[in-house]
């Protein structure tokens, strides 16, 4: 999947490796382990919903479709380019097994709630996710959302944070310090677990966790490392949106051979 | 010739304000199609969106005030096959909730019906920061979106419903006040076609809205003046109806607009770039200026700013003197 992110990224010249990076581990365990879905019916009523608000690591999502069989793996190199159906952030028209069109940051975990009402008004049992970046939470509308999910008991909803620590002009202690980030969650109402974003067990056991509970909203707040996986990009905020030169991407490329996660 | 203020013109007959017909339409909708869900932002006693909550609680959101999170929440409904209504004061929805509507509603083209209430300064009292008039800017420019402006309780109720089945995103921009009555019950009228109210060769005059009624009224002042006015209501301001547009700038050579908005972006902007494009003829507007207004009775206000069917005869005069 890392190899992928950075042979689109390199292609494409543009793009968001950092935080695609620091997600990846977290969507392939729900993909694999935990959605119910269906790549051949990408419409199928019945699915999970997974809404990617932090819509700039959209390459991480469509490395993990492509690889469920949502699209065919060539697809990936046309990123960004005219016509593709990759665009720059997720365009739910044009890309199957794209729930929401995101990049405005702020905006998912509100039509997440409204997937989930969904489900509770047509008395269907699929399950929402919605993975939201750390400096998203900045935005008045997630916390607009927080409470409003916590008032109304939206149980059949999971929102994971990524908490690679990093937004685009620097650390978010420096940006907009948000710590303690549990203890707001939890203060508004909901059911909170921190984990190691890219330690497998505790993703699947933290998932697990999420669907265990009744009454509240759950949040699983994943502490990751901007750009896992590349010794140059990890905690180097350069990589937020900018992509691997040519020389890079083969040095990052020649890294990940090297070693497994 | 008469005086013009001596002229004994329609009937003003006061029927239901265009938020109360959509509170009862809306009802009437909940009960036929189990997906219409509704969502408000703690104005439902205003937008008269309550009756749907207390008639089907369960499909009924009151968001309290957060008009960006109620957009967002209304967009995540219909990805799952609902038809969500959401609801406030225009000003509110359409400012507060832009990014929203442009990310969430208009770039899916979701199946959302945005429908607000207190649009215009025929709010009133209550002053700037309630009164809606760059709303049909806002909305017009986000592609996808449908944009009405119903002229009484009857066009409301049925555009509305026209809306509900119409599968995309649509403004209807409903008003606070009592509207005079202008369709007959059964008149039928279609979203997307502006409907001729008056048919004259001298000049044609575009209202929506409550400038419908002022337009009528201006009309019947102009012809006392020897001047055969056409007045359309064209409740839909997007798509616009542009052949109507075509046959009536043939026809009459000259066009007045009229809006409870201001002169940027809205009908007038819509209609003159239309004609410009088509068959261009001399077109005056008849809108608020590139101002605020203030608080003050709705009928000081048009007053005041320009709106009443006193300014669209000056306008209609100085369009057909520029022919």
């Amino acid at each position: 999947m890392r190899k992928d992110i950075i042979r689109m990224l390199a292609k494409s010249k543009s793009g968001h490796p950092g935080g695609s990076l620091s997600i990846i581990d977290i969507l392939t365990v729900l993909y694999y382990e935990f959605l119910r879905h269906d790549p051949k019916r990408p419409h199928w009523e019945d699915r999970d919903r997974v809404i990617l608000s932090k819509g700039h690591a959209a390459p991480a999502l469509y490395a993990v479709l492509a690889h469920t069989g949502y699209f065919p793996r060539e697809t990936l190199l046309t990123l960004r380019t005219l016509g593709s159906i990759l665009q720059g952030h997720p365009d739910q028209k044009r890309t199957p097994g794209i729930e929401a069109s995101t990049g405005s940051l702020g905006q998912g975990l509100s039509i997440a709630i409204g997937c989930a009402l969904a489900a509770q008004v047509s008395k269907k049992d699929f399950y929402t996710y919605v993975i939201l970046s750390d400096g998203e939470c900045n935005e008045g509308q997630t916390w607009e959302a927080v409470m409003s999910a916590a008032f109304r008991k939206v149980d059949n909803l999971t929102a994971i944070v990524d908490l690679n620590a990093h937004q685009l002009d620097g650390s978010t202690k420096e940006i907009l310090n948000m710590d303690p980030v549990p203890d707001k969650w939890k203060s508004f109402g909901w059911a909170a677990q921190e984990i190691d974003g890219h330690d497998y067990r505790q993703i699947i056991d933290a998932l697990s966790w999420a669907r265990s509970v009744h009454g509240k909203p759950t949040v699983i707040l994943a502490r990751t490392v901007k750009g896992k996986g590349i010794s140059f990009m990890e905690n180097n905020n350069h990589y937020h949106g900018v992509a691997p030169t040519p020389d890079e991407a083969e040095k990052a490329l020649a890294e990940l051979e090297a070693k497994t996660f | 010739m008469k005086d013009a203020a001596m002229v004994n013109v329609r009937e003003k007959k006061l029927g239901q304000a265009t938020r109360d017909a959509y509170g009862d339409v809306l009802v009437e909708l909940g009960r036929e199609n189990p997906d219409i869900v509704v969502l408000d932002a703690d104005l439902s006693k205003s937008t008269k969106t309550a009756a749907f909550g207390k008639a089907f609680p369960d499909r009924f959101f009151n968001c309290g005030i957060q008009e960006a999170n109620m957009v967002g929440i209304a967009a995540g409904l219909s990805y799952c096959g609902k038809i969500s209504f959401v609801s406030s004061f225009a000003c509110f929805l359409t400012c507060k909730g832009y990014d929203q509507l442009r990310m969430s509603v208009a770039f899916p083209s979701a199946n959302v019906k945005v429908v607000t209430s207190h649009g215009g300064i025929s709010v009133g009292e209550d002053g700037v920061s309630q009164q809606s008039i760059e709303d049909f800017a806002l909305m017009t420019a986000l592609p996808n979106f449908y944009v009405i402006v119903p002229a009484d309780g009857f066009s409301a109720k049925a555009l509305i419903r026209q809306a509900a089945c119409h599968k995309g995103p649509v403004y209807v921009r409903c008003g606070r006040p009592k509207t005079p009555v202008i369709y007959d019950n059964g008149v039928r009228l279609q979203m997307g076609k502006g409907s001729i109210l008056e048919e004259g060769k001298d000049v044609g005059i575009i209202a929506c809205g409550l400038l419908v009624y002022e337009a009528l009224q201006a009309a019947q002042i102009l012809l006392v003046k020897g001047i055969r006015a056409s007045v359309v209501d064209m409740h839909t301001i997007k798509p616009l109806d542009t052949d109507l547009i075509e046959n009536l700038a043939r026809k009459t050579g000259a066009l007045v607009t009229c809006e409870e908005h201001s002169m940027y972006g809205g009908l007038s902007a819509t209609v003159s770039q239309a004609a410009a494009r088509i068959h261009p003829v001399p077109i005056e507007t008849v809108a608020i200026k590139d101002t605020f207004a203030e608080s003050g009775a709705p009928e000081e206000l048009f007053e005041h700013y320009g709106l009443t069917a006193k300014h669209i005869v000056e306008a209609a005069l100085k369009a057909v003197q520029r022919k």
